[in-house]
């Protein structure tokens, strides 16, 4: 067979391009540019990932990215000052605040003090100077290297943050972490960062991510967490982008022995969204939960895709993730588990489930197995359908009215996915984030008419 | 326990051997030259006398095949298949299409006996009680080489005979039929399948009728470097009933043979048809040489309301399994079913298990799929469970389990679950386990040997889906499990 020529649609042209220029304006960070070579050739030889890859199935980003925004640039003194505004109005979860606005870091936006002692953050380019190690974790692991949106990220690395928390040190309030897309014409947003939790740390971060309604810019973020022997991570997400955005993000996370890796998404802005989980177990006796709740209406798209790779033996991992669908929205859900031949006395539950509220909406579930060890325990299980017409009953017979009784079922649902979020060394900060995403289900539910 | 493994390496070297059906026929056979192209398709349907509408039918599947790709998602790995180093048909020289038992060669007869198959109507009804009699339609490589009970069928109006007859007897049936569940631009083995099939079973049930007796088929690929591409067509029409079994054995070789059957199923209003298989085709020896690659294409179609059909296998041959029989709910209140016990030992490969289209209101389908992986198998359920805007109230359950035994395998499960309306209620749970260490402990303590305990709990694991079979095949199916699993303690 001939060898075929790819046609690149625009958006792929302007990705091509944007490198090109990239790489013409001279090494911005000369550490980052084998990565962004090896990242770009990925890209360059797959294309935006359509409906024919198995991985994309579901979300063809081929047809829902049609074109490429340019690439932002640092923000500009007007764009910090709006961005201070809009940042400064968002309530604060848990202590000090890290913003990144376009993806690059502002550290004269930070917020909450100065950081807690043991917590270190530093410019990317920078610290791969220092610690050549790194280059290594920067590639990502096997399965994310494969990725495109992975890929796109590494092709325009320019720089990035590395937050590192010292070993044994327990910080008692997660670090909020805001990315922030400025106003003004819509641009395609780059951002990395890296977190390091020493052995037998304690940490918790915070990820918000915002942006302007009505512009349809685009964002593709990268979050590597390596979770060191015995320490744990609490990592919640509130994906709040502008109605019209393209949300691309991936969280790659390596979890040592012992240690405890529990993250939570909350989905209910952008126009398209794929949130992407890489989770690895490299150590024995670690726990991994990975949990979302998914708010879409009108015609939005959201797509979790994790993959659970169970590399050693005697880990325990739960997958709960919950959609709820209004209007014509689409929700889609592929996640699997790896059980690597050696992982015996693997412990895997996974858990998808979903609430149409109207006619129009549609749920693509795709909950994979993949197991090469003889004794292990997994389960996974799927559910699809509407509220319980029972319950709605009987809370309508006591007198609620049925817009509120949709909402206090609907944020029971949600609940099991948050409820348990977080560890008690966090204290109120975890606790505050858990009733701040419990109250945004309602606020969801009561502002959907 | 290093005796255990010991016990283990030596049941497995027998386990292969065990695969009794594994001799071969030596009688003169009549082939086509070796090789595909548009000759050989033209060659089959000639020799078929087929009228010159199928004729083109199969030339337009044949050009359209050309241009399609192999397809490479299914978790299967195997050589690059040379499509033009096998013989496309393979008919008994003597009598290709004999009219009476008689007319057979003795050699084949002979074969049938020792695969235990009854061909001999009076043989049948001295032994069992009339209500327990079974037509059978043997198909020996390329050719039906008789079809039993078929005049005692027509007096109640069902018309059971191979799909060759019942082009000539029946052409206005078939026309109407083939194609319209699987069409000729299906995949790239049904395109295969339309262009060269050969023969195969066809059925049609007139309306109202509960068919008397069951059905079955009986499929023996004897002759080497062949392929067997045999269609099936079952028609149920209002308000029918039929049950149909199937069976299929080859002999051993080093070889692999490929198999790419096609298989339509359509229910009309109240229709139901009950589809069994229990496939034990030669799964290959224990280092995965030979062994027949089974790419099959099932369909159901249930078209008028109310409709049901439901598909049970015992799935513990080939080399490589590559198969879902699906159920499209077409008509309203439509019901789909399958059940489904797949065995892999040795190197065998297996990625299958089914579709269920939800696109009439109110329909309802239920899967059960067990899985049982040893050896250094690879054992994937993949599944597609979808309901269409239309599906209002589409009820779905799914249970798919695996046990793992031993720790060179694999087991996987890969379903899609797509819901297009609200009122669709789909429910998914899978789970994977290991043989209970508390159950094994319970029953060897009551005097249970680990060979029967074993037994027993796999027994137990795949009871939902044994009790679906029909009685005869039910204890057949259950000695198949047992030779699988013996000695195969992890």
């Amino acid at each position: 067979m001939n060898a075929v020529t790819p046609i690149r649609t625009p958006a792929e042209q302007a990705l091509i391009g944007a490198f090109g220029a990239l790489r013409d304006a001279g090494p911005a960070a000369a550490a980052l540019e084998s990565l962004r070579v090896d990242g770009f050739a990925r890209f360059e030889a797959t294309g935006l990932p359509h409906r024919r890859v198995e991985a994309w199935k579901y979300t063809d980003l081929r047809t829902m990215m049609r074109e490429a925004k340019p690439l932002a640039g640092a923000p500009d003194a007007s764009a910090l000052l709006a961005a201070k505004v809009a940042v400064g109005r968002l309530p604060r979860v848990g202590g000090s605040r890290i913003v990144l606005i376009d993806g690059h870091h502002a550290p004269d936006l930070a917020d909450g003090g100065p950081l807690p002692e043991g917590v270190s953050v530093s410019g990317l380019a920078e610290a791969l100077v220092r610690r050549p190690e790194l280059q290594a974790l920067l590639a990502g692991q096997p399965a994310t290297r494969e990725n495109t949106a992975f890929a796109l990220n590494n092709a325009f690395l320019t720089d990035g943050l590395l937050i590192e928390i010292a070993p044994g040190t327990a910080v008692s309030h997660a670090l909020d972490l805001v990315f922030l897309t400025s106003d003004g014409a819509a641009k395609l947003t780059n951002a990395r960062v890296v977190v390091i939790v020493g052995a037998g740390a304690t940490a918790g971060l915070v990820e918000t991510h915002l942006g302007p309604a009505g512009t349809d810019y685009q964002k593709n973020v990268v979050v590597q967490a390596i979770i060191r022997d015995g320490a744990r991570l609490e990592h919640g997400r509130r994906q709040l982008e502008g109605s019209e955005a393209l949300h691309l993000s991936t969280l790659e996370a390596e979890i040592g022995a012992e240690a405890h890796f529990d993250t939570l998404t909350l989905t209910s802005g952008a126009a398209v969204a794929r949130n992407q989980l890489f989770v690895r177990f490299s150590g024995e006796n670690a726990r991994a939960t990975l949990r979302g709740v998914s708010l879409l209406k009108g015609r939005q798209h959201a797509d979790t895709t994790l993959v659970m790779d169970h590399a050693v033996p005697n880990c325990e991992s739960r997958e709960t993730f919950k959609h709820v669908l209004d209007g014509e929205a689409h929700g889609v859900f592929q996640g699997k588990i790896i059980v690597q031949p050696i992982a015996q006395k693997t412990d895997g539950r996974m858990m998808s489930q979903t609430i149409m509220l109207a006619e129009g909406p549609a749920m693509d579930n795709k909950p994979e197995l993949e197991i090469f060890a003889d004794d292990v325990a997994c389960a996974h299980g799927c559910t699809c359908g509407e509220l319980d017409e029972d319950l709605m009953f009987y809370l309508k017979a006591r007198g609620i009215p049925s817009q509120e009784a949709e909402a206090l079922l609907v944020e029971a649902f949600a609940r099991e996915a948050i409820e348990d979020f977080g560890d008690e060394g966090l204290g109120e900060a975890v606790e505050e984030l858990r009733a701040a995403l419990l109250a945004s289900v309602t606020d969801w539910m009561l502002a959907r008419t | 326990m290093p005796a255990v493994q010991e016990t283990v390496d030596q049941v497995k070297a027998i386990d292969v051997d065990q695969y009794k059906y594994g001799f071969s026929t030596d009688i003169e056979m009549e082939l086509a030259p070796k090789g595909l192209s548009e000759d050989i398709v033209r060659y089959i349907s000639a020799r078929k006398n087929e009228p010159a509408w199928m004729l083109e039918w199969r030339l337009d599947a044949y050009r359209r095949w050309l241009t399609m790709r192999e397809p490479d998602w299914a978790r299967v790995d195997y050589p690059q298949i040379d499509f033009q180093d096998m013989y496309y048909y393979a008919a008994p020289k003597s009598n290709p299409a004999p009219n009476s038992l008689d007319e057979i060669d003795p050699a084949i007869l002979e074969t049938y006996k020792k695969l235990g198959i009854p061909l001999r109507e009076q043989e049948i009804l001295a032994g069992i009680a009339p209500e327990k009699r079974i037509a059978v339609d043997a198909v020996f490589d390329s050719v039906s080489v008789v079809t039993t009970f078929k005049e005692e069928l027509r007096k109640s109006g069902v018309i059971f005979c191979s799909i060759s007859e019942a082009l000539h007897e029946h052409p206005e049936l078939v026309k109407q039929y083939i194609g319209s569940v699987v069409p000729t631009t299906d995949n790239f083995y049904a395109t295969l399948n339309a262009a060269v099939f050969s023969d195969g079973s066809f059925v049609y049930i007139p309306p109202g009728v509960r068919c008397p007796m069951e059905l079955s088929t009986y499929f023996r690929i004897n002759e080497q470097k062949t392929g067997q591409f045999e269609r099936t067509l079952i028609i149920a029409d209002k308000g029918s009933y039929v049950s149909y079994l199937e069976g299929c054995t080859a002999p051993m070789r080093d070889e692999n043979q490929l198999h790419a059957a096609v298989v339509e199923l359509v229910a009309l209003d109240d229709a139901e048809i009950k589809y069994s298989t229990v496939q034990n085709w030669y799964p290959g020896d224990s280092e995965g040489k030979g062994g027949i690659y089974n790419f099959v294409t099932k369909r159901g179609d249930c078209r008028g309301a109310r409709s049901k059909i439901s598909w049970t296998q015992v799935e513990t041959g080939s080399a490589i399994t590559w198969k879902y029989p699906s159920c499209i709910l077409r008509g309203d209140e439509s019901q789909g079913e399958f059940y489904s016990i797949a065995v892999s030992n040795g190197a065998q490969q297996v990625d299958s298990g089914t579709k269920m289209i939800h696109l009439g209101k109110n329909t309802r389908s239920r899967i059960i799929s067990k899985g049982i992986s040893a050896g250094r198998s690879q054992n994937t359920y993949r599944g597609l469970v979808s309901a269409h805007r239309r599906a209002t109230n589409a009820k779905n359950f799914t249970n798919c389990d695996s046990l793992l035994i031993g720790d060179k395998c694999g087991a996987h499960t890969v379903p899609y679950i797509e819901s297009k309306t609200a009122s669709a209620v789909f429910e998914h749970e899978a789970t994977t386990s290991k043989v209970s260490e508390d159950q094994m402990f319970y029953c060897m303590q009551r005097g249970l040997t680990q060979e029967e305990a074993i037994a027993l709990i796999v027994n137990g694991f795949v009871k939902d889906v044994l009790q679906q079979l029909p009685m005869e095949f039910m204890v057949e199916a259950q000695k198949l499990i047992a030779i699988s699993l013996e000695g195969s303690v992890g």
